[in-house]
């Protein structure tokens, strides 16, 4: 079991720091609702599990990325609303085109151009 | 740690509402979206997943994460700890003990092996012996003189030798215990007094001014601290002499311990070619201080130089040639070389207690982590890693550690203070003994590496057990390699036991051995005291010869007193300035004690008269010169045939002959572990010079110390201005002569008894728990048919195996040590077949018995309810 977790959040790292960056670009959330942002965005596709998504927060929050404020919600309830800074505004950029970097490089792979594959 | 605890507590919080409001959220939304509140909260739930697991997983995130893992760890282990006190009591009992005796030998050897001397540059002061006639022996003053100045190697060098002077003038008489120096000594050691000034080389010269510098311990004690005393008279031996210093406090005078007060030595620089002086003596103990930058090769190279290369200015008589040179060591060794090997062996013997309650320790921790398995398989599942597992049972392990060593150290100071009490007088640098900057030091190592050493083993166990086969063994408990493990520690435990018990066993009847080694005379009830003639009344031979007849008399008129009598050499006092040569009548010439007794001496100690006659009244100063030699010379020197009547020269050869008149059982003087009693005995009347200080022995009826005051003021009622020292009694002193043997054999009887529980509890846990373990299988094996008797052997044949495996390799490894104990030993052998064999036979009977009870419940083990337990 410890086992799974362990790879998943490997797995995610990189991808889940992008996604609640750039979720984050849109206006300040909280936890809950930038895993309902996430799942809603990419059509119920993704689901970011919570042993994931807080830990990672928490990391982003360490790295200065991001910074968190407890406030009042519309429902009145005490929350934890995390927003960008300047840094990880920086940091979205970076993670943006290594993202499309590597989005470029597995399409090469997955659908290889005629001369290379001629070659 | 620059987050202290009420951050960590209030994130701890903060975390707690964010995911409080998160699984609100969800909640509401689920509500929302028409779902029954019942469905909802479980929904959230299943989709949130465990909140623990998210907690810790983003808690790892968090900065202080190692200090708070720490906090955890150590707050679990000390839960731990409490849950289980049986356990805990006894594993940190075990630790205090060995860290304890350990650190205790430490700080004994601390100051001897590891600390400088007390001076400044101590490893620039060397120690320098003559070798005559082969041995290393003290130097003469002119010898010194050639060295002072000739050797260019020096800052300076210094003479030195035992002073006992009677201060007079107060109520009592008292003697103090001095040394009489050349100039140059306390420049040597590098100390200066703290108030007055040191020697010069004016005081040293002959019949220069009387000057005495104090010790700080004297000047307390007989001067009330009197900041006027420089320049205040005192009277020693009838002569005035000046206060000119006092010594700090914190000076410490390796090379006398127990001097209170230094006077300038004062000898004849001039006639140096008058060869029978004292002045050409071997009386004299030599230091010097090399020069900065100079090595101790480089100083002996030079001294060699020296003795082979003699000057005109400086001629030598036969017996100060120097022709084999000189011996020349540090101070530090010089004074350490007596008792290293002995400190030593008491050392090693420590470890091996420390190693065995380690082992011990490791056991238990074994144990516990079977019974731990169930709980690591869990928190395993749990997603905590090999490393946090290790962690946390290392953090457990060195908390067992600390709370031993914290107690180990309370027991350490304690058992200090029982070991200086019990410490031979030879132990040099006792005052330096006590638990401080190092001792704590060690005592810490030794503590954190007990702690990693012990705790890696059963964490490393841990780590590499699988969960899944673990889970399987919470209910049903198959030996696993553990025991292989456990197994083999108890090998390691006999096997160290063995050694111990061994070296105490050879120890032990060299011990027996030495009691009985007759010591040639009778030691009961008898009171022996040192009796001094001081002061310029007794410059005269006669004077001395009337004093001591006279209190002879007086003593012998005590009720009480069955015989009495004096002699200038006391057997097994320490007395060693007695040796002399004589010469017979075929030329041979040969070194033997010279007693110089009064009449009735051998009556008074018992000393069996084996030829001829004993010294009487009649050997007196106009009568023919008569000697009683010992047993050891007559077979020696007149092998088959009668020594009466034979005749000696002993001493100067310019006197008349002396004829042997009896032979007498050998004495012991040195000590009684020494074989060389050859002596020779005259009275003091026929003797070519006064001793200034005769020992009194006194044959009483009854208790021998009783009588003390009385003799005394007897012999005060003679001459009240005499002091009377070393009063004890005989047997007091024969204990005393054994005493660093017995101070070994006392370390090591306790360590062995240590050894001895622990080997025996060792043994007896593993094969509990390897019964408790076997519940089913001895279920399983009386089911098919295996009688009790069966059960009972397989345990105690368990039992034999570990044992005399542990005795084999045991048995090797102390072959391999005992040698190393020679020098404690006395007429066994280092490897004495009966001492090995006895402490083989006794460790495997206790092994037995050690594991009896654990194969008795094996055997009582009820097939139906063992294999029900499944």
């Amino acid at each position: 079991m410890k086992v799974r977790y362990q790879n998943r959040i490997e797995l995610l790292q990189g991808t889940l720091d992008l996604l609640i960056l750039q979720t984050l670009q849109w206006g300040p959330q909280h936890g809950y609702g930038i895993s309902q942002a996430i799942r809603a965005n990419s059509g119920e596709v993704l689901r970011v599990d919570t042993g994931s998504l807080y830990p990672a927060l928490h990391r982003l929050e360490r790295q200065k990325w991001i910074e968190a404020e407890w406030e009042v919600s519309e429902n009145r309830q005490r929350v934890r609303v995390y927003h960008l800074t300047g840094k990880g505004k920086k940091q979205l950029l970076t993670e943006r085109s290594r993202w499309e970097q590597l989005q470029d490089a597995i399409a090469g792979i997955l659908s290889p151009a005629k001369g290379e594959s001629k070659a | 740690m620059n987050f202290p605890f009420w951050r960590r507590k209030r994130r701890e919080d903060d975390f707690k509402k964010e995911i409080e409001s998160h699984l609100e959220m969800a909640n509401r939304d689920r509500l929302e979206q028409g779902d029954p509140p019942e469905t909802a909260h479980h929904a959230v739930h299943r989709e949130f997943g465990n909140v623990d697991l998210v907690r810790e997983l983003t808690r790892q995130q968090w900065r202080w994460n190692w200090v708070d893992a720490l906090l955890r760890d150590t707050g679990y282990g000390v839960r731990m700890l409490r849950k289980n006190l049986g356990f805990t009591a006894v594993a940190v009992l075990t630790l205090a003990l060995g860290i304890g005796a350990t650190t205790a030998i430490f700080s004994a050897l601390n100051p001897i092996l590891f600390e400088p001397l007390p001076y400044p540059h101590a490893s620039r002061i060397m120690m320098i012996w003559d070798i005559f006639q082969g041995k290393r022996s003290d130097v003469t003053f002119h010898t010194y003189r050639e060295l002072a100045a000739r050797g260019r190697i020096f800052d300076s060098i210094a003479v030195l030798e035992p002073w006992q002077p009677t201060m007079t003038g107060a109520d009592q008489p008292e003697r103090f215990n001095g040394q009489s120096v050349s100039s140059g000594y306390f420049q040597v050691l590098g100390v200066s007094p703290v108030m007055g000034r040191d020697f010069q080389a004016a005081d040293d010269v002959l019949k220069g001014p009387k000057v005495v510098i104090l010790s700080d311990t004297l000047w307390r004690r007989r001067f009330a601290r009197d900041r006027t005393i420089i320049g205040r008279q005192i009277i020693l031996d009838g002569d005035v002499y000046a206060v000119i210093g006092v010594m700090p406090h914190a000076f410490e005078n390796v090379l006398g311990p127990s001097a209170e007060i230094w006077s300038p030595m004062q000898y004849d620089t001039q006639h140096i070619t008058a060869f029978d002086t004292a002045e050409w003596g071997h009386h004299l103990h030599m230091v010097g201080r090399l020069r900065p930058g100079l090595g101790i090769d480089q100083a002996r190279r030079d001294l060699e130089l020296i003795a082979h290369n003699p000057v005109p200015e400086f001629p030598r008589p036969r017996w100060a040639s120097l022709k084999d040179g000189f011996i020349a060591n540090s101070l530090q060794d010089e004074i350490t070389r007596g008792v290293k090997p002995a400190l030593f062996t008491i050392f090693g013997a420590v470890i091996l207690v420390l190693l065995i309650a380690c082992v011990n320790v490791t056991n238990l921790l074994l144990a516990r982590g079977v019974e731990r398995r169930g709980e690591f398989a869990m928190r395993a599942a749990l997603g905590a890693g090999d490393s946090r597992l290790i962690r946390q049972l290392l953090t457990e392990s060195l908390l067992l550690a600390a709370m031993g060593g914290v107690a180990g150290m309370a027991v350490a100071m304690l058992s200090v203070r029982a070991l200086v009490a019990l410490s031979p007088s030879e132990l040099p640098r006792v005052a330096a003994i006590s638990i401080n900057g190092t001792v704590f030091a060690f005592g810490l190592g030794i503590t954190t590496l007990i702690g990693l050493a012990f705790g890696l083993i059963p964490a490393l166990h841990a780590a590499r057990s699988d969960p899944h086969r673990d889970f399987q063994q919470i209910s049903r408990h198959i030996a696993g390699g553990h025991r292989r493990v456990r197994g083999t520690l108890v090998v390691a435990e006999v096997a160290l036991a063995l050694v111990l018990l061994v070296s105490t066993g050879l120890l032990l009847r060299s011990l027996q051995r030495l009691l009985a080694v007759p010591v040639g005379f009778d030691s009961s009830h008898l009171l022996t005291m040192q009796v001094q003639t001081s002061g310029h009344r007794f410059d005269d031979d006669g004077a001395k010869h009337r004093f001591f007849a006279q209190a002879l008399e007086a003593v012998r008129n005590v009720p009480g007193v069955a015989a009495a009598a004096f002699t200038n050499l006391l057997p097994l006092s320490g007395d060693q300035y007695g040796v002399y040569g004589t010469q017979f009548e075929n030329g041979v010439s040969y070194s033997v004690f010279r007693y110089v007794v009064t009449p009735g001496y051998f009556e008074a100690m018992g000393i069996a008269l084996h030829r001829g006659r004993l010294l009487d009244a009649h050997d007196g100063a106009n009568s023919p010169p008569a000697v009683v030699i010992s047993e050891s010379l007559a077979k020696s020197q007149f092998p088959g045939h009668d020594p009466i009547g034979q005749r000696v020269h002993i001493g100067p050869l310019n006197r008349p002959w002396y004829s042997i008149v009896g032979v007498v059982d050998d004495v012991k003087q040195a000590s009684v572990a020494e074989s060389d009693p050859d002596a020779v005995y005259i009275t003091p009347n026929q003797s070519w010079f006064a001793d200034d200080a005769m020992s009194l022995v006194v044959r009483t009826r009854g208790d021998a110390a009783a009588l003390t005051p009385v003799i005394r003021e007897a012999i005060w009622s003679v001459d009240k201005d005499q002091p009377i020292v070393h009063v004890t009694t005989m047997d007091d002193l024969l204990a005393a002569s054994s005493a660093e043997r017995r101070f070994a054999l006392i370390l090591f009887e306790a360590f062995a008894l240590a050894a001895l529980v622990l080997a025996a509890a060792g043994i007896y846990g593993v094969l509990s728990g390897s019964v408790a373990e076997r519940t089913h299988e001895m279920g399983i094996r009386q089911a098919l048919g295996a009688g009790r008797g069966d059960v009972l052997r397989l345990v105690l044949a368990q039992a034999t195996r570990m044992t005399l495996v542990g005795v084999g390799i045991g048995t090797a490894g102390a072959l391999e040590v005992t040698p190393l104990l020679a020098s404690l030993l006395f007429k066994v052998s280092a490897t004495d077949p009966v001492t090995f064999v006895a402490v083989a036979a006794l460790l495997t009977l206790l092994a037995l018995a050690a594991s009896f009870l654990p194969a008795w419940r094996a055997m009582r083990v009820d097939p139906v309810v063992a294999l029900r337990y499944e």
